[in-house]
Protein backbone atom coordinates (compact mmCIF):
# COMPACT_ATOMS: atom_id res chain seq x y z
CA UNK A 1 0.00 0.00 0.00
CA UNK A 2 1.43 3.27 -1.11
CA UNK A 3 -0.15 5.13 1.53
CA UNK A 4 2.85 3.98 4.18
CA UNK A 5 5.15 5.98 2.56
CA UNK A 6 3.13 9.50 2.93
CA UNK A 7 4.38 11.62 5.20
CA UNK A 8 1.07 11.37 6.94
CA UNK A 9 0.32 13.72 10.04
CA UNK A 10 -0.42 11.30 12.82
CA UNK A 11 -3.28 11.85 15.50
CA UNK A 12 -1.52 11.65 18.71
CA UNK A 13 -4.52 10.68 21.39
CA UNK A 14 -3.89 6.85 19.72
CA UNK A 15 -4.64 5.36 23.05
CA UNK A 16 -7.93 6.78 23.29
CA UNK A 17 -9.30 5.03 20.44
CA UNK A 18 -11.12 2.00 22.69
CA UNK A 19 -12.61 4.77 24.75
CA UNK A 20 -14.21 6.77 21.48
CA UNK A 21 -15.43 3.28 20.13
CA UNK A 22 -17.20 1.88 23.69
CA UNK A 23 -20.52 1.60 23.26
CA UNK A 24 -21.04 1.82 27.07
CA UNK A 25 -20.68 5.09 27.43
CA UNK A 26 -23.51 6.77 29.98
CA UNK A 27 -25.68 8.33 27.59
CA UNK A 28 -27.39 10.37 30.54
CA UNK A 29 -24.21 11.90 32.04
CA UNK A 30 -23.80 14.88 29.39
CA UNK A 31 -21.28 16.20 32.00
CA UNK A 32 -18.85 13.75 33.14
CA UNK A 33 -15.46 14.37 31.28
CA UNK A 34 -15.41 11.59 29.12
CA UNK A 35 -18.60 13.01 27.68
CA UNK A 36 -17.41 16.57 27.34
CA UNK A 37 -14.21 15.19 24.73
CA UNK A 38 -17.14 13.94 22.77
CA UNK A 39 -17.99 16.73 19.85
CA UNK A 40 -20.55 14.10 18.17
CA UNK A 41 -22.74 11.15 19.20
CA UNK A 42 -25.11 9.21 17.18
CA UNK A 43 -26.88 6.81 18.66
CA UNK A 44 -28.46 4.47 16.01
CA UNK A 45 -29.17 6.70 13.40
CA UNK A 46 -31.08 6.17 10.66
CA UNK A 47 -32.22 8.35 7.58
CA UNK A 48 -34.81 7.16 5.02
CA UNK A 49 -36.29 8.90 1.65
CA UNK A 50 -39.44 7.63 0.99
CA UNK A 51 -39.13 4.89 3.56
CA UNK A 52 -35.69 3.59 1.55
CA UNK A 53 -33.29 3.43 4.26
CA UNK A 54 -30.21 5.71 3.27
CA UNK A 55 -28.23 5.04 6.75
CA UNK A 56 -28.98 2.46 9.29
CA UNK A 57 -28.05 2.18 12.76
CA UNK A 58 -25.37 4.18 12.68
CA UNK A 59 -23.56 4.81 16.38
CA UNK A 60 -20.68 6.70 16.66
CA UNK A 61 -18.50 9.30 18.67
CA UNK A 62 -16.46 11.71 17.28
CA UNK A 63 -14.22 13.72 19.45
CA UNK A 64 -13.59 17.19 20.05
CA UNK A 65 -10.72 19.07 18.54
CA UNK A 66 -10.51 16.25 15.74
CA UNK A 67 -10.90 15.45 12.35
CA UNK A 68 -13.13 12.58 11.57
CA UNK A 69 -13.03 11.75 7.42
CA UNK A 70 -16.11 9.61 6.33
CA UNK A 71 -15.42 7.48 3.57
CA UNK A 72 -16.86 4.85 1.67
CA UNK A 73 -18.32 4.22 -2.12
CA UNK A 74 -20.64 7.16 -4.39
CA UNK A 75 -23.89 6.55 -2.40
CA UNK A 76 -23.08 4.82 0.53
CA UNK A 77 -24.66 7.59 2.46
CA UNK A 78 -21.60 10.06 3.92
CA UNK A 79 -24.05 13.29 2.66
CA UNK A 80 -27.01 11.85 4.01
CA UNK A 81 -25.04 10.98 7.47
CA UNK A 82 -23.23 14.82 7.50
CA UNK A 83 -26.54 16.49 6.52
CA UNK A 84 -28.03 14.96 9.50
CA UNK A 85 -25.60 16.21 12.16
CA UNK A 86 -26.88 19.48 11.13
CA UNK A 87 -30.58 18.84 10.33
CA UNK A 88 -30.64 19.76 7.18
CA UNK A 89 -33.01 16.81 6.03
CA UNK A 90 -35.34 18.96 7.63
CA UNK A 91 -35.56 20.62 4.10
CA UNK A 92 -35.95 17.14 2.05
CA UNK A 93 -39.53 16.22 1.63
CA UNK A 94 -40.52 12.86 2.35
CA UNK A 95 -37.20 12.23 4.45
CA UNK A 96 -37.17 10.58 8.06
CA UNK A 97 -34.80 10.65 10.27
CA UNK A 98 -34.40 8.77 13.56
CA UNK A 99 -32.52 7.44 16.02
CA UNK A 100 -30.67 10.46 18.60
CA UNK A 101 -28.06 13.02 17.76
CA UNK A 102 -25.83 14.59 20.69
CA UNK A 103 -23.72 17.70 20.18
CA UNK A 104 -21.39 17.99 22.98
CA UNK A 105 -23.79 15.83 24.88
CA UNK A 106 -26.70 17.62 23.86
CA UNK A 107 -29.71 15.78 22.36
CA UNK A 108 -30.54 18.09 19.41
CA UNK A 109 -32.94 16.07 17.91
CA UNK A 110 -35.84 18.22 19.22
CA UNK A 111 -33.86 20.96 19.02
CA UNK A 112 -34.17 24.36 16.79
CA UNK A 113 -32.58 23.86 13.97
CA UNK A 114 -31.56 27.83 14.04
CA UNK A 115 -29.72 27.11 17.47
CA UNK A 116 -28.10 23.73 15.93
CA UNK A 117 -26.55 25.43 12.89
CA UNK A 118 -25.30 27.87 14.46
CA UNK A 119 -22.95 24.96 16.12
CA UNK A 120 -22.74 23.00 13.68
CA UNK A 121 -21.07 24.75 10.21
CA UNK A 122 -20.72 22.86 6.88
CA UNK A 123 -19.30 23.44 3.98
CA UNK A 124 -20.42 22.33 0.38
CA UNK A 125 -18.92 20.07 -2.79
CA UNK A 126 -19.12 23.10 -4.86
CA UNK A 127 -17.84 26.20 -3.82
CA UNK A 128 -21.46 28.62 -2.96
CA UNK A 129 -20.87 32.27 -2.13
CA UNK A 130 -23.35 34.48 -2.11
CA UNK A 131 -23.57 35.36 -6.02
CA UNK A 132 -25.38 38.82 -5.46
CA UNK A 133 -22.98 39.41 -2.48
CA UNK A 134 -19.28 41.16 -2.38
CA UNK A 135 -16.55 38.93 -0.80
CA UNK A 136 -16.73 41.51 2.50
CA UNK A 137 -20.81 41.08 2.36
CA UNK A 138 -20.24 37.21 1.95
CA UNK A 139 -18.14 37.30 5.29
CA UNK A 140 -20.61 38.34 7.45
CA UNK A 141 -23.75 37.63 5.62
CA UNK A 142 -24.58 35.12 8.52
CA UNK A 143 -24.23 37.62 11.30
CA UNK A 144 -26.05 40.13 9.31
CA UNK A 145 -28.82 37.49 8.75
CA UNK A 146 -28.89 37.08 12.42
CA UNK A 147 -29.18 40.83 13.48
CA UNK A 148 -25.66 41.66 14.26
CA UNK A 149 -24.78 45.09 12.30
CA UNK A 150 -22.48 46.38 14.01
CA UNK A 151 -20.20 48.13 11.46
CA UNK A 152 -17.14 48.65 13.34
CA UNK A 153 -17.20 45.03 14.73
CA UNK A 154 -18.30 44.23 11.14
CA UNK A 155 -14.60 44.92 9.84
CA UNK A 156 -12.49 43.30 12.21
CA UNK A 157 -14.61 40.34 12.27
CA UNK A 158 -13.80 40.03 8.24
CA UNK A 159 -10.14 40.48 8.66
CA UNK A 160 -9.97 37.92 11.05
CA UNK A 161 -12.19 35.17 9.40
CA UNK A 162 -10.65 35.99 6.07
CA UNK A 163 -6.93 35.55 7.38
CA UNK A 164 -8.18 32.61 9.12
CA UNK A 165 -9.24 30.94 5.98
CA UNK A 166 -5.86 32.27 4.49
CA UNK A 167 -7.76 34.43 2.14
CA UNK A 168 -6.52 37.69 3.38
CA UNK A 169 -3.78 38.55 1.41
CA UNK A 170 -5.37 37.81 -1.93
CA UNK A 171 -8.36 40.06 -1.05
CA UNK A 172 -7.45 42.64 1.15
CA UNK A 173 -7.39 45.47 -1.69
CA UNK A 174 -10.85 44.16 -3.01
CA UNK A 175 -13.29 43.40 -0.50
CA UNK A 176 -16.40 44.88 -2.59
CA UNK A 177 -15.50 42.91 -5.46
CA UNK A 178 -18.45 40.71 -6.27
CA UNK A 179 -17.61 37.12 -4.40
CA UNK A 180 -18.08 35.27 -8.17
CA UNK A 181 -15.24 37.27 -9.02
CA UNK A 182 -12.48 34.75 -7.26
CA UNK A 183 -11.30 31.79 -8.25
CA UNK A 184 -12.32 28.22 -7.58
CA UNK A 185 -10.66 27.64 -4.60
CA UNK A 186 -10.85 30.95 -3.46
CA UNK A 187 -14.41 30.90 -3.52
CA UNK A 188 -14.12 27.75 -0.95
CA UNK A 189 -11.78 29.68 1.14
CA UNK A 190 -14.27 32.52 1.26
CA UNK A 191 -17.67 29.71 1.78
CA UNK A 192 -15.19 28.47 4.88
CA UNK A 193 -14.48 32.05 6.52
CA UNK A 194 -18.31 32.72 6.39
CA UNK A 195 -18.84 29.50 8.16
CA UNK A 196 -16.24 30.50 10.68
CA UNK A 197 -17.27 33.86 11.23
CA UNK A 198 -20.62 32.51 13.25
CA UNK A 199 -18.43 30.75 15.58
CA UNK A 200 -19.41 27.31 15.49
CA UNK A 201 -18.15 24.79 17.40
CA UNK A 202 -17.88 21.62 15.03
CA UNK A 203 -17.89 22.45 10.90
CA UNK A 204 -18.70 19.50 8.78
CA UNK A 205 -17.38 19.49 5.28
CA UNK A 206 -18.95 17.32 2.18
CA UNK A 207 -16.01 16.61 -0.21
CA UNK A 208 -14.83 20.55 -0.15
CA UNK A 209 -12.00 19.94 -2.53
CA UNK A 210 -13.56 17.83 -5.25
CA UNK A 211 -14.47 20.48 -7.02
CA UNK A 212 -10.47 21.86 -7.29
CA UNK A 213 -7.15 21.98 -8.17
CA UNK A 214 -4.17 20.23 -6.08
CA UNK A 215 -2.85 23.49 -4.85
CA UNK A 216 -5.89 24.95 -3.86
CA UNK A 217 -6.90 21.57 -2.02
CA UNK A 218 -3.30 21.53 -0.25
CA UNK A 219 -4.28 24.99 1.39
CA UNK A 220 -7.67 23.67 2.25
CA UNK A 221 -6.24 20.79 3.82
CA UNK A 222 -3.49 23.21 5.85
CA UNK A 223 -6.38 24.84 7.56
CA UNK A 224 -8.62 22.41 8.33
CA UNK A 225 -4.97 21.00 9.98
CA UNK A 226 -4.54 24.17 11.53
CA UNK A 227 -8.29 24.48 12.69
CA UNK A 228 -7.89 21.83 15.12
CA UNK A 229 -7.30 23.54 17.98
CA UNK A 230 -10.45 25.13 17.54
CA UNK A 231 -12.96 23.03 15.75
CA UNK A 232 -14.16 19.96 15.70
CA UNK A 233 -14.44 18.76 12.10
CA UNK A 234 -16.02 16.24 9.92
CA UNK A 235 -14.82 16.01 6.64
CA UNK A 236 -16.10 13.51 3.72
CA UNK A 237 -13.95 12.53 0.90
CA UNK A 238 -13.26 10.33 -1.74
CA UNK A 239 -9.71 10.88 -1.73
CA UNK A 240 -7.94 8.35 0.58
CA UNK A 241 -4.61 10.47 0.65
CA UNK A 242 -6.56 13.01 1.85
CA UNK A 243 -8.59 11.05 4.67
CA UNK A 244 -5.27 9.96 5.35
CA UNK A 245 -3.71 13.47 5.24
CA UNK A 246 -5.62 16.00 7.85
CA UNK A 247 -8.21 13.11 9.94
CA UNK A 248 -7.28 11.74 12.99
CA UNK A 249 -10.03 9.30 12.93
CA UNK A 250 -11.91 7.88 10.25
CA UNK A 251 -15.14 5.69 9.33
CA UNK A 252 -15.99 3.49 6.71
CA UNK A 253 -19.25 3.41 5.49
CA UNK A 254 -20.84 1.40 3.01
CA UNK A 255 -24.38 0.82 1.61
CA UNK A 256 -25.72 2.77 4.21
CA UNK A 257 -23.92 0.90 7.15
CA UNK A 258 -21.18 1.73 9.43
CA UNK A 259 -18.50 -1.21 8.74
CA UNK A 260 -15.86 0.23 10.88
CA UNK A 261 -14.55 3.14 12.75
CA UNK A 262 -10.61 3.65 13.78
CA UNK A 263 -7.73 5.41 13.90
CA UNK A 264 -7.09 6.75 10.53
CA UNK A 265 -3.52 5.03 10.65
CA UNK A 266 -5.08 1.72 11.65
CA UNK A 267 -7.76 1.99 9.58
CA UNK A 268 -5.19 2.35 6.49
CA UNK A 269 -2.49 0.04 7.46
CA UNK A 270 -4.38 -2.65 9.13
CA UNK A 271 -7.91 -2.54 8.87
CA UNK A 272 -10.06 -4.84 10.98
CA UNK A 273 -12.58 -5.36 8.52
CA UNK A 274 -11.79 -7.32 5.39
CA UNK A 275 -14.44 -4.77 2.99
CA UNK A 276 -12.56 -2.09 4.44
CA UNK A 277 -9.12 -3.16 3.35
CA UNK A 278 -10.24 -3.82 -0.48
CA UNK A 279 -11.78 -0.39 -0.35
CA UNK A 280 -9.15 1.48 0.83
CA UNK A 281 -6.23 -0.05 -1.43
CA UNK A 282 -8.73 0.28 -4.36
CA UNK A 283 -10.11 -2.92 -4.92
CA UNK A 284 -13.29 -1.38 -5.21
CA UNK A 285 -15.93 1.47 -4.89
CA UNK B 1 -20.05 -4.74 -40.65
CA UNK B 2 -19.69 -0.81 -41.99
CA UNK B 3 -16.59 0.72 -41.60
CA UNK B 4 -16.13 4.35 -39.95
CA UNK B 5 -15.78 6.22 -42.38
CA UNK B 6 -19.54 5.00 -44.01
CA UNK B 7 -20.97 6.22 -40.86
CA UNK B 8 -19.52 9.63 -41.02
CA UNK B 9 -19.85 10.62 -44.41
CA UNK B 10 -22.77 12.56 -45.84
CA UNK B 11 -25.77 11.45 -45.47
CA UNK B 12 -28.45 10.27 -48.13
CA UNK B 13 -30.78 12.85 -47.07
CA UNK B 14 -28.38 16.23 -46.55
CA UNK B 15 -30.29 18.30 -49.32
CA UNK B 16 -33.39 17.54 -47.15
CA UNK B 17 -32.29 17.81 -44.26
CA UNK B 18 -30.44 21.55 -45.36
CA UNK B 19 -33.71 22.23 -46.45
CA UNK B 20 -35.22 22.06 -43.62
CA UNK B 21 -32.67 23.98 -41.37
CA UNK B 22 -33.44 27.11 -43.75
CA UNK B 23 -37.49 26.78 -43.87
CA UNK B 24 -37.08 26.27 -39.91
CA UNK B 25 -34.90 29.64 -39.51
CA UNK B 26 -36.92 31.64 -41.91
CA UNK B 27 -40.17 30.77 -40.10
CA UNK B 28 -38.04 32.17 -36.99
CA UNK B 29 -36.88 35.16 -38.55
CA UNK B 30 -40.58 36.03 -39.93
CA UNK B 31 -41.99 35.74 -36.07
CA UNK B 32 -39.42 37.87 -34.80
CA UNK B 33 -40.13 40.10 -37.21
CA UNK B 34 -44.20 39.59 -36.75
CA UNK B 35 -43.29 40.39 -32.80
CA UNK B 36 -41.83 43.20 -33.63
CA UNK B 37 -43.61 45.14 -35.97
CA UNK B 38 -47.03 45.58 -34.15
CA UNK B 39 -45.20 47.40 -31.07
CA UNK B 40 -43.16 49.13 -33.76
CA UNK B 41 -46.29 49.97 -35.31
CA UNK B 42 -47.79 51.20 -32.19
CA UNK B 43 -44.98 53.04 -31.05
CA UNK B 44 -44.23 55.50 -34.47
CA UNK B 45 -48.13 55.74 -34.54
CA UNK B 46 -48.56 57.15 -31.40
CA UNK B 47 -45.24 59.45 -31.18
CA UNK B 48 -46.36 60.56 -34.67
CA UNK B 49 -50.34 61.23 -33.55
CA UNK B 50 -49.33 62.52 -30.29
CA UNK B 51 -46.26 64.26 -29.81
CA UNK B 52 -47.57 67.66 -31.60
CA UNK B 53 -50.20 67.73 -29.06
CA UNK B 54 -47.51 66.90 -26.16
CA UNK B 55 -46.66 70.47 -24.97
CA UNK B 56 -46.50 71.61 -21.37
CA UNK B 57 -49.93 72.44 -20.67
CA UNK B 58 -50.51 69.24 -21.38
CA UNK B 59 -48.74 68.20 -18.17
CA UNK B 60 -49.63 71.12 -16.35
CA UNK B 61 -53.34 71.63 -17.58
CA UNK B 62 -56.87 69.89 -16.41
CA UNK B 63 -58.64 69.36 -19.36
CA UNK B 64 -60.59 72.57 -20.91
CA UNK B 65 -64.43 72.31 -21.93
CA UNK B 66 -65.56 71.21 -25.05
CA UNK B 67 -65.17 74.04 -27.58
CA UNK B 68 -62.15 75.67 -25.78
CA UNK B 69 -58.69 74.78 -27.59
CA UNK B 70 -55.76 73.50 -25.29
CA UNK B 71 -55.81 72.62 -22.08
CA UNK B 72 -54.17 69.00 -20.67
CA UNK B 73 -54.41 66.33 -18.85
CA UNK B 74 -52.18 66.69 -15.69
CA UNK B 75 -54.99 65.48 -13.61
CA UNK B 76 -55.12 61.86 -15.56
CA UNK B 77 -51.03 61.67 -15.14
CA UNK B 78 -51.28 62.58 -11.61
CA UNK B 79 -54.24 59.62 -11.27
CA UNK B 80 -52.89 57.25 -13.41
CA UNK B 81 -49.47 57.32 -11.41
CA UNK B 82 -51.70 57.44 -7.57
CA UNK B 83 -53.41 54.76 -9.03
CA UNK B 84 -50.29 52.34 -9.72
CA UNK B 85 -48.89 53.02 -6.83
CA UNK B 86 -52.06 51.75 -5.05
CA UNK B 87 -52.53 49.15 -7.04
CA UNK B 88 -48.18 48.04 -6.40
CA UNK B 89 -48.97 48.49 -2.68
CA UNK B 90 -51.73 45.98 -3.02
CA UNK B 91 -50.02 43.61 -5.79
CA UNK B 92 -46.54 43.48 -5.19
CA UNK B 93 -46.18 42.47 -1.47
CA UNK B 94 -48.94 40.18 -1.81
CA UNK B 95 -47.68 38.73 -5.62
CA UNK B 96 -44.57 38.41 -3.99
CA UNK B 97 -45.10 36.56 -0.62
CA UNK B 98 -47.78 34.49 -2.41
CA UNK B 99 -44.48 33.78 -5.06
CA UNK B 100 -42.37 32.68 -2.35
CA UNK B 101 -44.58 30.74 -0.69
CA UNK B 102 -45.61 28.48 -3.82
CA UNK B 103 -41.98 27.66 -4.49
CA UNK B 104 -40.38 27.52 -1.17
CA UNK B 105 -43.00 26.12 1.27
CA UNK B 106 -44.59 23.80 -1.54
CA UNK B 107 -45.05 20.48 0.17
CA UNK B 108 -48.70 21.50 1.56
CA UNK B 109 -52.06 21.26 -0.19
CA UNK B 110 -52.56 25.35 0.62
CA UNK B 111 -49.63 26.41 -1.78
CA UNK B 112 -51.31 23.87 -4.81
CA UNK B 113 -54.11 25.51 -4.01
CA UNK B 114 -52.61 29.43 -4.11
CA UNK B 115 -51.04 28.16 -7.43
CA UNK B 116 -54.61 26.99 -8.73
CA UNK B 117 -55.80 30.33 -7.70
CA UNK B 118 -53.55 32.39 -9.61
CA UNK B 119 -53.38 30.68 -12.75
CA UNK B 120 -57.36 31.41 -12.94
CA UNK B 121 -56.95 34.88 -11.33
CA UNK B 122 -54.85 35.33 -14.64
CA UNK B 123 -57.38 34.34 -16.65
CA UNK B 124 -60.31 36.37 -15.54
CA UNK B 125 -61.39 39.38 -17.73
CA UNK B 126 -60.10 42.65 -16.30
CA UNK B 127 -63.80 44.06 -16.11
CA UNK B 128 -64.72 41.21 -14.02
CA UNK B 129 -62.02 42.34 -11.20
CA UNK B 130 -63.35 46.15 -11.51
CA UNK B 131 -66.78 44.86 -10.94
CA UNK B 132 -65.55 42.87 -7.71
CA UNK B 133 -63.85 45.69 -6.95
CA UNK B 134 -67.19 47.81 -6.73
CA UNK B 135 -68.94 45.57 -4.64
CA UNK B 136 -66.31 45.09 -1.85
CA UNK B 137 -65.29 48.79 -1.94
CA UNK B 138 -67.12 51.22 -3.98
CA UNK B 139 -70.84 49.61 -2.49
CA UNK B 140 -70.01 49.92 0.90
CA UNK B 141 -67.98 53.49 0.53
CA UNK B 142 -71.16 54.43 -1.44
CA UNK B 143 -68.74 56.28 -3.93
CA UNK B 144 -66.22 56.24 -6.66
CA UNK B 145 -63.05 56.19 -5.60
CA UNK B 146 -58.77 55.55 -6.35
CA UNK B 147 -58.87 53.55 -3.74
CA UNK B 148 -61.48 51.49 -4.61
CA UNK B 149 -59.28 51.33 -8.43
CA UNK B 150 -56.13 51.04 -7.02
CA UNK B 151 -57.59 47.92 -5.41
CA UNK B 152 -58.63 46.32 -8.79
CA UNK B 153 -55.42 47.43 -10.64
CA UNK B 154 -53.67 45.22 -7.55
CA UNK B 155 -55.78 42.51 -7.74
CA UNK B 156 -54.71 42.37 -11.59
CA UNK B 157 -51.27 42.70 -10.96
CA UNK B 158 -50.86 39.54 -8.01
CA UNK B 159 -51.09 36.82 -10.68
CA UNK B 160 -48.57 38.01 -12.54
CA UNK B 161 -46.31 38.72 -9.75
CA UNK B 162 -46.94 35.33 -8.15
CA UNK B 163 -46.30 33.35 -11.14
CA UNK B 164 -43.04 35.04 -11.94
CA UNK B 165 -41.57 35.20 -8.46
CA UNK B 166 -41.99 31.74 -8.12
CA UNK B 167 -40.70 30.62 -11.74
CA UNK B 168 -37.34 32.80 -10.75
CA UNK B 169 -36.83 31.90 -7.13
CA UNK B 170 -37.34 27.90 -8.61
CA UNK B 171 -34.50 28.67 -10.46
CA UNK B 172 -31.74 29.98 -7.65
CA UNK B 173 -29.51 26.78 -7.04
CA UNK B 174 -30.84 24.83 -3.76
CA UNK B 175 -26.80 25.05 -2.48
CA UNK B 176 -27.85 28.67 -1.73
CA UNK B 177 -30.74 28.17 0.80
CA UNK B 178 -28.76 25.46 1.88
CA UNK B 179 -25.34 27.47 2.19
CA UNK B 180 -27.68 29.77 4.41
CA UNK B 181 -29.55 27.71 6.07
CA UNK B 182 -26.23 26.13 7.25
CA UNK B 183 -25.11 29.85 8.43
CA UNK B 184 -27.99 29.03 11.57
CA UNK B 185 -30.34 31.44 9.08
CA UNK B 186 -34.06 30.64 9.61
CA UNK B 187 -36.19 29.88 6.77
CA UNK B 188 -37.87 33.05 6.17
CA UNK B 189 -34.54 35.14 6.40
CA UNK B 190 -33.05 32.91 4.01
CA UNK B 191 -36.60 33.06 1.45
CA UNK B 192 -36.41 37.16 1.66
CA UNK B 193 -33.01 37.90 1.70
CA UNK B 194 -30.96 35.17 0.14
CA UNK B 195 -33.22 33.26 -2.08
CA UNK B 196 -35.76 36.39 -2.83
CA UNK B 197 -32.44 39.01 -3.26
CA UNK B 198 -30.69 36.26 -5.77
CA UNK B 199 -33.29 36.19 -8.32
CA UNK B 200 -34.48 39.87 -7.44
CA UNK B 201 -33.72 40.95 -11.45
CA UNK B 202 -35.83 38.82 -12.57
CA UNK B 203 -38.37 39.37 -10.67
CA UNK B 204 -37.99 43.05 -11.22
CA UNK B 205 -38.96 42.28 -14.50
CA UNK B 206 -42.36 40.46 -13.87
CA UNK B 207 -43.26 43.90 -11.49
CA UNK B 208 -42.49 45.91 -14.16
CA UNK B 209 -44.51 43.95 -17.15
CA UNK B 210 -47.29 43.98 -14.37
CA UNK B 211 -47.36 47.59 -13.46
CA UNK B 212 -47.09 48.54 -17.51
CA UNK B 213 -49.92 45.98 -17.90
CA UNK B 214 -52.08 47.76 -14.46
CA UNK B 215 -50.91 51.46 -16.02
CA UNK B 216 -53.39 50.77 -19.39
CA UNK B 217 -56.09 48.84 -17.87
CA UNK B 218 -59.24 50.88 -18.72
CA UNK B 219 -62.26 48.77 -18.02
CA UNK B 220 -61.37 48.04 -14.05
CA UNK B 221 -61.44 51.69 -13.20
CA UNK B 222 -64.84 52.57 -14.98
CA UNK B 223 -66.73 51.73 -11.69
CA UNK B 224 -64.08 52.20 -9.67
CA UNK B 225 -61.97 55.49 -9.80
CA UNK B 226 -64.45 56.34 -12.49
CA UNK B 227 -62.50 59.76 -13.90
CA UNK B 228 -62.41 63.11 -12.76
CA UNK B 229 -62.11 66.20 -14.69
CA UNK B 230 -60.93 68.07 -11.65
CA UNK B 231 -58.05 68.04 -9.76
CA UNK B 232 -58.38 65.28 -7.43
CA UNK B 233 -55.59 63.83 -4.91
CA UNK B 234 -57.51 62.29 -2.11
CA UNK B 235 -57.95 58.88 -2.98
CA UNK B 236 -61.16 58.77 -1.49
CA UNK B 237 -62.53 60.35 -4.14
CA UNK B 238 -63.21 59.70 -7.84
CA UNK B 239 -59.37 60.11 -9.66
CA UNK B 240 -58.74 60.89 -13.22
CA UNK B 241 -56.82 58.25 -14.73
CA UNK B 242 -54.92 58.29 -18.42
CA UNK B 243 -56.47 55.28 -19.84
CA UNK B 244 -59.83 56.41 -18.63
CA UNK B 245 -58.86 60.05 -20.45
CA UNK B 246 -57.56 58.68 -23.17
CA UNK B 247 -61.31 56.72 -23.83
CA UNK B 248 -63.49 59.15 -23.07
CA UNK B 249 -61.45 61.93 -25.36
CA UNK B 250 -61.43 59.17 -28.11
CA UNK B 251 -65.18 58.23 -28.01
CA UNK B 252 -65.89 62.24 -28.55
CA UNK B 253 -66.91 63.42 -31.76
CA UNK B 254 -64.43 66.56 -31.27
CA UNK B 255 -61.28 66.67 -33.35
CA UNK B 256 -59.19 68.51 -30.91
CA UNK B 257 -60.23 65.78 -28.73
CA UNK B 258 -58.67 63.07 -30.74
CA UNK B 259 -55.37 65.23 -30.83
CA UNK B 260 -55.75 65.14 -26.84
CA UNK B 261 -56.28 61.23 -26.92
CA UNK B 262 -53.36 60.35 -28.95
CA UNK B 263 -51.16 62.60 -26.85
CA UNK B 264 -52.55 60.95 -23.70
CA UNK B 265 -51.59 57.56 -25.14
CA UNK B 266 -47.97 58.75 -25.96
CA UNK B 267 -47.55 59.98 -22.72
CA UNK B 268 -48.64 57.00 -21.00
CA UNK B 269 -46.16 55.03 -23.33
CA UNK B 270 -43.59 57.34 -22.25
CA UNK B 271 -44.48 56.99 -18.11
CA UNK B 272 -44.53 52.86 -18.19
CA UNK B 273 -40.66 53.33 -19.86
CA UNK B 274 -39.20 56.07 -17.67
CA UNK B 275 -41.06 53.83 -14.83
CA UNK B 276 -39.38 50.60 -16.46
CA UNK B 277 -35.81 52.24 -16.43
CA UNK B 278 -36.05 54.09 -12.72
CA UNK B 279 -37.09 50.95 -11.24
CA UNK B 280 -34.49 49.09 -13.00
CA UNK B 281 -31.96 51.85 -12.20
CA UNK B 282 -33.01 51.91 -8.54
CA UNK B 283 -32.66 48.14 -8.25
CA UNK B 284 -29.82 47.63 -10.47
CA UNK B 285 -27.26 44.70 -9.24
CA UNK B 286 -23.71 45.61 -8.56
CA UNK B 287 -22.64 42.81 -9.29
CA UNK B 288 -24.47 41.32 -12.53
CA UNK B 289 -25.78 38.06 -10.53
CA UNK B 290 -28.35 36.29 -12.49
N1 LIG C 1 -33.05 13.88 -1.31
C1 LIG C 1 -33.02 12.55 -1.53
N2 LIG C 1 -34.12 11.91 -1.93
C2 LIG C 1 -34.10 10.58 -2.15
N3 LIG C 1 -33.01 9.81 -2.03
C3 LIG C 1 -31.87 10.40 -1.63
C4 LIG C 1 -31.81 11.80 -1.36
N4 LIG C 1 -30.54 12.10 -0.99
C5 LIG C 1 -29.85 10.95 -1.03
N5 LIG C 1 -30.64 9.92 -1.42
C6 LIG C 1 -30.22 8.52 -1.53
O1 LIG C 1 -29.55 8.15 -0.37
C7 LIG C 1 -28.40 7.35 -0.68
C8 LIG C 1 -27.16 7.97 -0.08
O2 LIG C 1 -26.90 9.18 -0.72
P1 LIG C 1 -25.71 10.15 -0.29
O3 LIG C 1 -25.87 11.41 -1.05
O4 LIG C 1 -25.66 10.24 1.17
O5 LIG C 1 -24.45 9.35 -0.82
P2 LIG C 1 -22.93 9.75 -0.74
O6 LIG C 1 -22.26 8.70 0.04
O7 LIG C 1 -22.77 11.13 -0.25
O8 LIG C 1 -22.49 9.63 -2.24
P3 LIG C 1 -21.44 10.53 -3.07
O9 LIG C 1 -20.10 10.02 -2.69
O10 LIG C 1 -21.75 10.21 -4.48
O11 LIG C 1 -21.66 11.94 -2.72
C9 LIG C 1 -28.35 7.24 -2.19
O12 LIG C 1 -28.89 6.00 -2.55
C10 LIG C 1 -29.25 8.35 -2.68
O13 LIG C 1 -29.91 7.97 -3.85
MG1 LIG D 1 -22.20 13.01 -1.19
Amino acid sequence: MELRNESVKMPEAAADDTEILNPDHDQDDAETDKASKIAVQTESLSVFFNERPAIEDISLKLRRNRVTAIIGPSGCGKSTFLRALNLMHEMTPKSRVIGRIRIHGKDITSSSSVDVRKKVGMVFQKPNPFPTMSIYDNVVAGLRLNGKRRNSELDEIVERNLKHAGLWEEVKDRLKAPALSLSGGQQQRLCISRTIAVNPEIILMDEPTSALDPISTAKIEELIYNFKSEYSIIIVTHNMQQAARVSDSTAFLYLGKLIEFSKTRRMFTNPKEKLTEEYVTGKFG
Amino acid sequence: MSTPAKIYGPPKNLARRKFTNSLMITLCVVAGVVTILPLLYIFFYTTKSGLSSVNIDFFTQLPKPVGESGGGMANAIVGSIILIGLGSLVGIPVGILAGIYVSEYSKSIVSTIVKFTTDVLSGIPSIIVGIFAYGIIVLPMKRFSALAGGFALGILMIPTITKVTEEMLRLVPQTLREASLALGVSRWKTSLFVVLKTASSGIITGILLAIARAAGETAPLLFTSFGNSFWQTSIDQPMAALPLQIFSYAISPYEEWHRQAWAGAFVLIFLVFVVNLLVRYVTRSKYGAS
